[in-house]
Order: C-alpha cells, then structure tokens, then sequence
C-alpha cells in the first residue's frame, strides 16, 4: 500500500523565530536523518513546539509570528513551496488528541476527499490500511460509523495518527503525543513510533528523557539561555546520553537541571 | 443557629422572586388566553377582516406577516452568517489597526442591536419606501426588520464560530485541508447552536414587532397580491385593534393569543432542529 519515500530530511539553516518583538529562539541548525526518529528535548519553555510548527509552516497561524534563516526539505527551501503540498509531505500529531468532531471514518475521509482520493473504494482501502497500522482497526472496523470523540483518548490519539498516515507523508512532526495519555496508551504509542520508524522520518518533541533515551536515533537538546532558546548541543542518542559534550546537557540528563 | 436563619430568610427571598417572575408571566399569557381563546376558531383563522377588524378574522394578516418574516429571513439569514463567517474566520487581528478595526465592528454591531425599533422604521421608511421607491409594502417591511435583525444575527453567529477549539482549526491545517470545507465540515455544524438562537432572537424580535412595520410595511389588511403590496402584521393588527378600534378588544386578544402560540411553535421547532442537527453530525 504504502510507496517508498526517498529519504527525505529538514535541514535548518540560523532559524530564528519571533512573537512581535520577543525572541523565541535563535540560530538553529539542525539536520534530520532520514527514516529515524529525532528526539528533541529541553525545558519548558525552549522553543522545541514552536521549531516543530516551523517546520509544517503551522507557525504562520500564530499571529505576530516572523521567522528568519532557512529550512530546507530535501534540498528545497519550505517557504517557496506551496503550503498545501508541505503539509500533505509532513504529517503533524499533537499533545492534545484532536480528532474532528465527526465519525470515525469521515476523521479519516474528510482529508482523503480534500486531496483529491474520491473513489469509494480506494478510499476504504486506505482507511482500512492506516487504521491497520496504528493497530486500531481491530477496535474500531464494527463501528466506523460512530463519533469519534466517543473513544479512548489513547484511541483518539491512534486515530489522530492514522488520519496523518493516511495522507502517505514523508515525514511525522509529534509534539509530546503522548503526554496527555495514561501510560498503557503511552506504550502503545512509543511503541507505534518504533514501528513507524522504518517508513517515516520521525521528529518528536518529548519532555520524557527515558523514552527519548529508549527511540531516539538523534537528539537535539534545546535549552533557554537569556530568555532565548537555543540548540545547545545535537548528535546521536548514545552520544548525547553517554558522552555529553556541553555542561548544561550534562546536568540536564542526569536530572541536576531543567 | 443564626447563619442557619440567615440562609433561610435569603432562600425564601430567592424563592419569592422567582415566584414573582413566573406569576406575572402566567398571569400576561393566562390574561391572553382567557380573552382570546374564545374568539379562536377555524374561521377566524381563515376569513379576511370586516367592520375594520372587529368581526371576521386575520387570513391576509397571517399571510402578511409570514410573507414580512420570510424576506426578513431570507435577506438576514445569508448576509448574517456571511459577515459573522469574515469577522470570525477572515479577518486578521495581528495588529493594533486590525484589533482596533475588529473592536469597532463589534461595537458597532452591539448598538445597532440596542438601537429602538422606531427608529430603524424611520429609517426604512426613508430609505426603503421612499429613496428606493418601494412604498409601504411587505418588501420594505421585510427589509426593515432584516436590518433589525442583522447585529443579533451576526453577534451570535461570530461567537458561535469564536468558540469553536482553535485545535480543529489548527489540526486542519497541518493536514492541509482548506479554509473553505473546513468552514462547510467543521467549524459551521460546530457553531449551529448559536446561528440557532441569533435566529431565535432575530426571529422574535422580529415577529413582534410593530413600531418599525407601521411606517414600512403599512396597515392595509387585505390579502396582499405580491411583496410589493402593502400588508399588515399581527402585532400592527393588535396595535389597531386596541388603539384605534372601538369595541375591536377581543379580536385583539384573540390575534395576540395566535401571535403568542406562533412564536412559541417557532422556538420549538428552531430548538428541535438545533438538537436534531447536533444528533445526526
């Protein structure tokens, strides 16, 4: 069902963010792997869910919200592509579980529908597909016709996940998905990134460091210095946990700070 | 012991308002019924007035009225939810011009709502009737009272659509889908309970209302032939018969008892719809 994707990446070149006059963060470069996930991890208040919404370009809903440097997905730069088709290649899951107050299956079709995918039958092929991956189908196939805020908020989050799915991106921006969630659904959905892993790149912002610790490839540490966020320090998970290269990512780890 | 006898005394007090609130209207409509209910019948209903109304019945006054609420309606309805859509959904606020610029709107909106239906009459009649020649007729009446129901139209429609989540907005967007089904899917079914009150209110406003019709819609009481016909409405009906007809009273009781079953019909039904249409989506 689903292709394969070229390994897509985001590159970002002194990316730097603004709410009116107050900074939010400053001079970040970053690179992601392809078909990894990207932990990024840091106090409250970093900047990290606001990086994440420049990347989908959801950012430009903020009022008030300028950006400048660069970010490049795969090669080209973001802000000379159109929304749209952005949006579609980077999928994006919340804190919050979000689904449409609609039926299970019209969560899922709306989008299909907006994108062009009219045929019934391809339709409830895909939505069957995604619903398979996110292990919810079995739950939810004798009932697709009920609302969809009447399930779990770990289903709801699954669901939120097979509609981003659904729309075959290249890459999934999660911003802490599993926060709001008790721990069973947690696991479950740690557990889904894994899975996911081997088709999508994956960037999560998580303020657990034990599970960034247990799926990340890479992690970027962000860290609020004069009240400015900024990338302290990036590299792979063993790297980062085992030798830290900067003072503040050092104590940050071993929970001295943040 | 004498906090206990305080919190008595107030919850008698409490008691004995809402007594009094709910006595003076079962008395106003219980007034009504007793007085009208007799002159009710399937010809008063159907039979045009005669002797000016003191015999006969109110066919071309309902038929009126109706005609007066559907242009009202029909012209509110669509521009209302248009502009409370461009105020709620389109309309930047990001800085201090456009925050200002949307408070003036508001505010405007708010007075327009205030404004005494006497003077809107004096409006449309000079504009309406007289600048765009449409005489006393159901089409200027109409028009008025679109005009009157506009600000509650749009008011509730914008807070409807205000309070929906800004996370549906948001997640909608970061999955690509466009403004406009958004709009159509999600944000318009969510706001339907308000549309339904602004159209409540409006509508109530509206089917009451007699100072703004006497100077629009006229006081003529036969049958009209098209909206460019004058026509009159229950409540200028009432206003006649009371006022100017002598011995006309009970008829007058009798159209304010169908005006008042009229209105409540309406309100159960707009409510029934709200509920149906929060069922099925």
């Amino acid at each position: 069902m689903l292709t394969d994707h070229p390994s897509s990446i985001f590159q970002t070149q002194n990316l730097s963010l603004r709410y009116g006059k107050k900074p939010i963060f400053e001079n970040i470069n970053l690179a992601t792997t392809s078909n990894s996930i990207t932990a990024l991890i840091g106090p409250s208040g970093c900047g990290k869910t606001s990086f994440l919404n420049c990347l989908n370009r959801l950012i430009e809903l903020t009022p008030k919200s300028q950006i400048s440097g660069e970010i490049r997905l795969n090669g080209e730069d973001i802000h000379k592509m159109n929304v749209v088709n952005l949006r579609r290649r980077v999928g994006m899951l919340f804190q919050k579980p979000n689904p449409f107050p609609l039926s299970i299956i019209k969560n899922l079709e709306f989008p299909l529908r907006e994108h062009g995918i009219k045929q019934r039958q391809q339709i409830d092929e895909i939505i069957e597909s995604s619903l398979q991956q996110v292990g919810l189908w079995q739950e939810v196939k004798d009932r697709l016709q009920s609302p969809a805020l009447s399930l779990s908020g770990g289903q709801q989050q699954r669901l939120c996940l097979a509609r981003a799915i659904a729309l075959q991106p290249e890459i999934l921006l999660m911003d802490e998905p599993c926060s709001a969630l008790d721990p069973i659904s947690s696991e479950v959905i740690e557990d889904l990134m894994l899975h996911l892993r081997n088709q999508y790149t994956l960037i999560v912002v998580t303020h657990n460091l034990a599970q960034a610790r247990r799926i990340a490839d890479q992690v970027a540490v962000f860290w609020v210095q004069d009240e400015i966020g900024r990338l302290i320090e990036s590299g792979t998970t063993t790297q980062i946990f085992d030798h830290p290269q900067h003072s503040l990512t050092n104590a940050y780890i071993s929970g001295r700070k943040g | 012991m004498n906090n206990e006898r305080r919190d008595r005394l107030i919850t008698v007090c409490i008691w004995l308002m809402a007594s009094c609130v709910i006595a003076s209207l079962f008395w106003l409509l219980s007034d009504i019924m007793q007085h009208g209910f007799k002159e009710i019948n399937w010809q008063f209903l159907t039979t045009a007035p005669q002797n000016s109304g003191r015999d006969g019945g109110i066919a071309p006054i309902l038929v009126s009225t109706a005609l007066i609420v559907l242009v009202c309606l029909g012209v509110s309805l669509p521009l209302g939810i248009g502009t409370a859509i461009l105020l709620a959904e389109f309309s930047p606020q990001s800085n201090f011009w456009e925050n200002l610029w949307g408070r003036l709107v508001r505010l405007s909106l708010d007075v327009l709502a205030g404004v005494p239906s006497i003077a809107f009459g004096l409006f449309g009649n000079a504009f309406f009737s007289k600048t765009l020649g449409l005489g006393f007729s159901i089409l200027s009446g109409g028009l008025t009272l679109a005009c009157m129901v506009l600000p509650i139209l749009i008011r509730s429609t914008q807070e409807g659509l205000m309070a929906v989540p800004e996370d549906y907005r948001r997640s909608a967007a970061a999955l690509g889908l466009s403004r406009s089904s958004v709009l159509w899917t999600l944000l318009l079914p969510a706001a339907i309970p308000a549309i339904m009150v602004g159209i409540l209110l409006g509508l109530g406003r509206a089917i009451a209302e007699t100072a703004a019709l006497i100077f629009t819609s006229g006081y003529v009481d036969r049958m009209p032939e098209s909206l460019l016909d004058s026509g009159r409405s229950l409540s200028v009906h009432i206003f006649d018969l009371a006022m100017n007809i002598s011995g006309g009273e009970p008829k007058a009781y009798a159209t304010a008892l169908v005006l008042v079953i009229s209105l409540v019909t309406i309100n159960g039904v707009i409510s029934w719809l709200g509920a149906w249409f929060r069922h099925d989506s």
